[in-house]
């Protein structure tokens, strides 16, 4: 259908090359503080992108990541520790049997956690997906704190509030970056396909979805558990990031992070999600300075932490009421759409010189 | 009664009111019928009973052999019935021939994988949406606007895609909701050649609510009278013109 499909591809896998190329640069001259904001920008365009396609795509208002993201990351910790590190973590009840002996390689912990974490989104969506709106926001919301108890009190399974410690820190760039556009590349391929229509249909009018013989549950269905697999991949991922997980990780504050990154990216679209991921991600960093005490003249203004979630909540307001639609909006990048928009701006002064 | 689709006995409650009372329909294959009364007497009723989204307090609704009763409304799509709505309900944001293809997604056999991995059972689908979608918009008189927003439409030319997506569904009836509501005279002229024409290329039975009677009269073969929810009179348009009981409900709402 379109024209300029092959050129398309060609700068597709030379923008791949690009990204590689740079990511080669960073592991070898960038600082370990470089590395690990560039592994945490990638781990949340998983999340985002992948939370986006049931909030955004879709239209369900759930608030669930947390939970998917917990269970993705306990579940992956409980296969690659050894069954040594196990018996030494679990010193108040040790573990219950099978998870006390398994102890499988990364790659295939990634595949065990993402299929957990949709099982578990599967299983979920049937309660879910019997109510809408508001309602459908809160139940997600009650989920989430589930999970996080759960793990806090699940001892023989959990390790409890002193969660898992010591994990092998697989997580690299590699990983993590790769992992990054194996999502985006799904996710936008299942938007972008008759499926994908059908979940837009669903988010804009659900009667009128029915009325053309979508299953509108089942497909919500489809895209909660999508969104849970990858969740749950990003999870593991994470884990053996930073290698010591707990329960308070996975707080209601890991969900309003994505949230502020969807919505700031403008809801549905996934390129406005990992524009989003990655500034939020790095805008946290830069404004760091702003939880350390201050030295302002005659002012000492003493340390406070979570100063930058207030900013970050500002300008979730300010969004919201000023720019409803995010970055993006609906939109997504193209090709076309860059090349169109060079020839627009570029050409006509390129001639005039 | 035929055995093409029956409903008998149907009525709907919403706490106290009684909206729909003891409905009966039912239809031969190939015809045109009119459903007709004042503001509120049930018509819009009839028709979520009939398509899936109300559950009726009672009766029982056949279609060629089948129970519809309890079945939900894209069951009742993908069997065969597909409506239209009284207040236009396109994909607002999406396009023209998107608004269409979505409506053969509820038939295709490639699964989110196969779609997802682009194989080519969904490739040869992709296609056969595009172009089904493209043939219907050529024949609703939409093909100029395709790519256009939907809802940047004027009004007739929304109505005209909603039955050009009701129809992409693969329908053997066709409930219309008030097609010709906020069309101007020559285009409510020409939607009776529309749905004529519509009907016989897709071999469609035709059920439609219309307020404009000089179109009810011209178009349907048969028309059904309701009046706060009750059947009040059956026929020709020529019986029904004439029928006092018609003429008293009419005159006694303006
Ligand atoms: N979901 C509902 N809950 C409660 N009452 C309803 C519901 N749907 C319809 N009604 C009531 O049922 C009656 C019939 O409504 P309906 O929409 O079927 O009328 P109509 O014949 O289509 O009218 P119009 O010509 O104005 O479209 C009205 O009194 C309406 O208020
Ligand atoms: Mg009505």
């Amino acid at each position: 259908m379109d024209p300029h499909h092959k050129r398309n591809q060609l700068l597709s896998l030379a923008g791949m090359c690009a990204i590689v190329l740079f990511l080669l640069y960073a592991q070898t001259y960038g600082t370990s503080y470089d590395v690990r904001i560039l592994n945490n920008c990638a781990l949340f365009i998983i999340l985002a992108v992948s939370y986006n396609l049931i909030n955004g795509v879709t239209g369900q208002f759930s608030l669930e990541p947390n939970a998917f993201v917990a269970i993705g990351a306990y579940t992956s910790a409980l296969l690659t520790l050894t069954p040594m590190e196990k018996e030494i973590s679990f010193i108040i009840e040790p573990i219950i049997w099978p998870l006390s002996v398994i102890h499988i390689p990364f790659i295939f912990s990634l595949i065990a956690e993402g299929v957990v974490t949709a099982i578990f989104g599967f299983i979920m969506g049937f309660p879910v997906f019997r109510v809408r709106g508001d309602y459908l926001a809160i139940v997600t919301l009650g989920f989430g704190e589930v999970v996080r108890v759960v793990a806090n009190n699940a001892q023989t399974v959990t390790n409890g509030p002193l969660g898992l410690k010591g994990l092998a820190p697989y997580t690299n760039l590699w990983w993590s970056w790769g992992f990054a556009i194996f999502t985006v590349f799904m996710i936008s391929r299942l938007v972008k396909s008759s499926y994908g229509r059908a979940l837009k249909a669903v988010k804009y009018d659900e009667s009128a979805a029915e009325a053309v013989g979508i299953n509108t549950f089942w497909h919500k269905m489809l895209a909660f558990t999508c969104s849970a697999f990858f969740e749950g991949v990003g999870g593991g991922l994470l884990a053996h990031l930073i290698t010591t997980i707990s329960p308070t990780l996975f707080t209601f504050f890991l969900t309003f992070n994505l949230l502020i990154m969807i919505v700031m990216g403008g809801l549905g679209s996934i390129t406005g999600s990992i524009i989003a991921a990655v500034f939020v991600t790095w805008g946290s960093e830069v404004l760091r300075f702003v939880e350390e005490p201050m030295h302002l003249g005659f002012i000492d203004i003493p340390p406070v932490p979570g100063m930058r979630m207030v900013i970050f909540s500002l300008i979730l307001i300010f969004l919201m009421i000023f720019a409803r639609n995010g970055i993006m909006g609906t939109r997504e990048f193209t090709w076309n759409g860059v090349i169109d928009w060079i020839q627009k701006y570029v050409k006509p002064a390129g001639k005039g010189t | 009664m035929s055995d093409f689709f029956a409903a008998t006995g149907l009525t709907m409650k919403f706490g106290g009111l009684i909206a729909v009372n003891d409905f009966n329909i039912s239809l031969s294959e190939g015809e045109i019928v009119g459903l007709i009364g004042p503001n509120g007497a049930g018509k819009t009723t009839v028709f979520n009973m009939l398509a899936g989204y109300y559950v009726p307090s009672e009766g029982s609704i056949r279609f060629r052999s089948q129970i519809l009763n309890g079945r939900k409304a894209n069951e009742i799509t993908k069997l065969g019935i597909a409506r239209t709505f009284q207040n236009i309900r396109l994909f607002s944001d999406l396009s023209v021939v998107e608004n269409v293809t979505i409506a053969y997604h509820c038939r295709i056999r490639s699964t989110f994988l196969g779609a997802v991995f682009r194989l080519p059972l969904y490739r040869r689908e992709e296609k056969e949406m595009y172009e089904g979608a493209m043939n219907l918009l050529n024949e609703v008189g939409l093909s100029h606007v395709t790519g256009e927003r939907s809802n940047s439409l004027p009004y007739g030319m929304q109505r005209r895609l909603e039955i050009a997506r009701a129809l992409a569904t693969g329908p053997r009836i066709l409930l219309l909701d008030e097609p010709a509501a906020g069309m101007n005279p020559r285009e409510t002229m020409e939607l009776i050649d529309l749905i004529r024409r519509l009907r016989d290329a897709h071999r469609l039975t035709v059920f439609l609510i219309e307020h404009d009677m000089k179109f009810v009269m011209k178009i349907c073969e048969r028309i059904k009278v309701l009046d706060y929810g009750t059947t009040i009179a059956e026929g020709t348009p020529e019986v029904i013109q004439n029928d006092p009981r018609v003429i008293e409900a009419y005159l006694g709402e303006a």
